[in-house]
């Protein structure tokens, strides 16, 4: 019987000499990351540990990104722990100013290769599956773990083979292909397995796009998402890594637990409504809907790509007067290729906040909390209650194009109206 | 394993970590301070029923979203026992497991059970029982059990690292 993608991924860095779904094995990481949030309490629980260094400080990635830049007292000192910790143990450390958000940050900074293995202290570390790998969402006890010994216990996922099949349309991005495979199967259809996306859709997609694919596959309850690496992948990593790779993907005679065939060419852009993103529509559902906040950034689609289709809506036009739109590129790198670009001098000249890389009001840390009764449309992966500021407002999910449209509109709207 | 508490109970499906301990509250570091935001995007008054030993009695998925341990390190704190739900999210799961904290997989019992019930688990027998009655669980896998008899990832990597023999 051959394996699925995942599963040579976990034999490649495990003791085991075979595995099957359900079996625990103990898996060892290429690179261990953590942030402001789970850090702190990792190190302290590392220690408790009995265990004052690190596995290897080489693999170790800290990024501070959440409380971004600090907003009080109590996020400062988070900062200061993280950036003294690194210090002290001689791991990498992205200061505030030269890195960004910690997924994107990896992914562009060859941290990431095919078929390696990356623990990390944040649910979206699934994001890194854009590039073949297997980035695991971990929280600070496990973070510990993997600090002190390089590897962490898993129990060996099943696989489920979604297929996107067609060519997608215009307007339609990476973003809606998964808010498509989460309608289909449910938050916690994933639970238990790993969604691995193949298909001519999958294959045409640009690594921005797969990016926005991977880290919504933890909203399915997926312990990741994988695309098998291709030639697109090696063209990304091409200058940006040393380390070896080579391009696996699932055995012919593998087995999945299942399949799931997502049909681009007829289908729309999509949005999920408060308070889920399983809650799904087709866009023209949610047209008309007032908008108070637009949020165009996150580890998902804060990319160049986002930007440059944001920039392409908000060129020469204004931000509707009962709007406010928060742009905010992804990592420094992204930041300074928009400004290169000119992009960020759009969004500026349209009315827009143009901000410095961070998680901030994704999660409702800080920098464009919503009040009572506000709605926001953001190109971000969790419109929980509550998410983005108060359990009143209300959080649409949608793709760059359609954010940035609603910024000119002031409603959720077809770009095609706006553009 | 054996172990039990009065019965406090969220029956809501795809409950997440964001309105069990919403982000601004993600700064506290010191486990005690992580109780008091405890079920604060959820239902405030939640944390007033954790008094003495109790049993966290869930739906569906329960604990989707984010990685935050602040979660079961502020339901360990408060004197949740166990969590027995109908199904969990696996980064809260793994989460528990890692604290120490027994999930079990029962959905009889978490149908059965209403607040204030008496709650007793058998992790090793596989059973819950709901004010007397008896339900049979989901198995425990052996590496998690294992891991919980030793009181959770930190024990279990103190041994590993001959901090304890
Ligand atoms: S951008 Fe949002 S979803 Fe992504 S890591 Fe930051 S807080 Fe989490």
């Amino acid at each position: 019987m051959g394996h699925t993608l995942a599963e040579k991924i976990l034999l490649s860095r495990s003791e085991a000499d075979s595995l099957a779904p359900g079996d625990v094995v103990m898996v060892r990481c290429d690179v261990v990351m953590t942030n402001d949030i789970s850090g702190p309490i990792a190190f302290r629980t590392m220690r408790e540990m009995g265990v004052e260094k690190v596995f290897d400080p080489a693999k170790v990635v800290l990024i501070p990104d959440h409380f971004v830049p600090a907003k009080d007292v109590r996020s400062a000192e988070l900062q200061k722990v993280l950036k003294e910790w690194a210090a002290e143990q001689g791991v990498v450390f992205y200061d505030q100013g030269r890195g960004g958000i910690e997924h994107a940050v990896l992914v562009e900074d060859g941290w990431v290769v095919p078929g390696s293995v990356v623990a990390g202290g944040d649910s979206h570390t699934c994001t890194l599956g854009a590039l073949g790998a297997f980035g695991t969402g971990l929280g600070s006890t496990d973070v510990a773990a993997c600090l002190a010994f390089g590897e962490f216990w898993q129990a060996v996922p099943g696989t489920i083979r979604v297929e996107f099949s067609g060519e997608k349309g215009r307007f339609v991005t990476g973003k809606d292909l998964i808010l498509a495979v989460i309608a289909q199967i449910g938050v916690d259809g994933g639970t238990d397995h790993v969604l691995e996306f193949v298909g001519p859709g999958a294959e045409a997609l640009s690594i921005d796009e797969r990016l926005a694919v991977a880290n919504l596959a933890v909203e399915a309850g997926s312990e990741t998402g994988i695309f098998p690496a291709d030639d697109r992948t090696a063209a990304y990593l091409e200058g940006r890594t040393d380390r070896p790779w080579t391009a696996e993907r699932s055995d012919p005679d593998a087995e999945f637990a299942r399949s799931v065939r997502i049909e681009l060419d007829s289908l729309p852009p999509l949005i999920a409504l408060p308070h889920s993103p399983g809650n799904v529509v087709a866009l023209a559902e949610a047209v008309g809907r007032r908008i108070d906040q637009v949020y165009i950034g996150n580890c998902s689609n804060g990319t160049l790509t986002d930007l440059r289709q944001a920039a392409e809506i908000l060129r020469g036009k204004q931000v509707h007067p009962r709007t406010r739109a928060i742009v905010v590129p992804a990592t420094q790198k992204i930041w300074r290729a928009a400004l290169a670009e000119g992009l960020l001098d759009v969004f500026a000249a349209a009315g827009c906040i143009v901000s410095t890389p961070t998680c901030g009001a994704c999660f409702g840390g800080g920098n464009g909390i919503l009040a009572a009764g506000e709605n926001a449309l953001a190109t971000t992966n969790r419109n929980f209650k509550g998410r983005m500021g108060s359990p009143e407002a209300g959080v649409y999910l949608g793709n760059a194009w359609v954010a940035a449209a609603a910024a000119v509109a002031g409603e959720i709207v077809d770009p095609a109206e706006v553009l | 394993m054996q172990l039990g508490g009065n019965a406090v109970v969220i029956r809501e499906r795809n409950v997440d970590t964001d309105v069990l301990y919403p982000g601004p509250f993600l700064s506290i570091q010191d486990v005690n301070q992580m109780k008091q935001p405890l079920f604060e995007g959820l239902n405030p008054a939640l944390r007033d029923e954790l008094v003495g030993d109790t049993v966290l009695i869930v739906g569906e998925n329960f604990g989707t979203g984010s990685s935050r341990e602040h979660v079961p390190q502020a339901m360990k704190a408060s004197g949740i026992r166990c969590v027995v739900g109908k199904s969990f999210a696996r980064i809260f799961y793994r989460n528990c497991i890692n604290l120490g904290m027994p999930v079990v997989v029962c959905p009889g019992a978490a149908e059965a059970a209403s607040p204030g019930s008496r709650i007793r688990i058998d992790t090793e027998a596989g059973t819950v029982e709901v004010d007397g009655k008896r339900f049979e669980a989901k198995p425990i896998p052996a590496f998690m059990h294992d891991m919980l008899s030793s009181g959770g990832l930190v024990e279990w990597a103190r041994v590993r690292s001959g901090a304890v023999g």
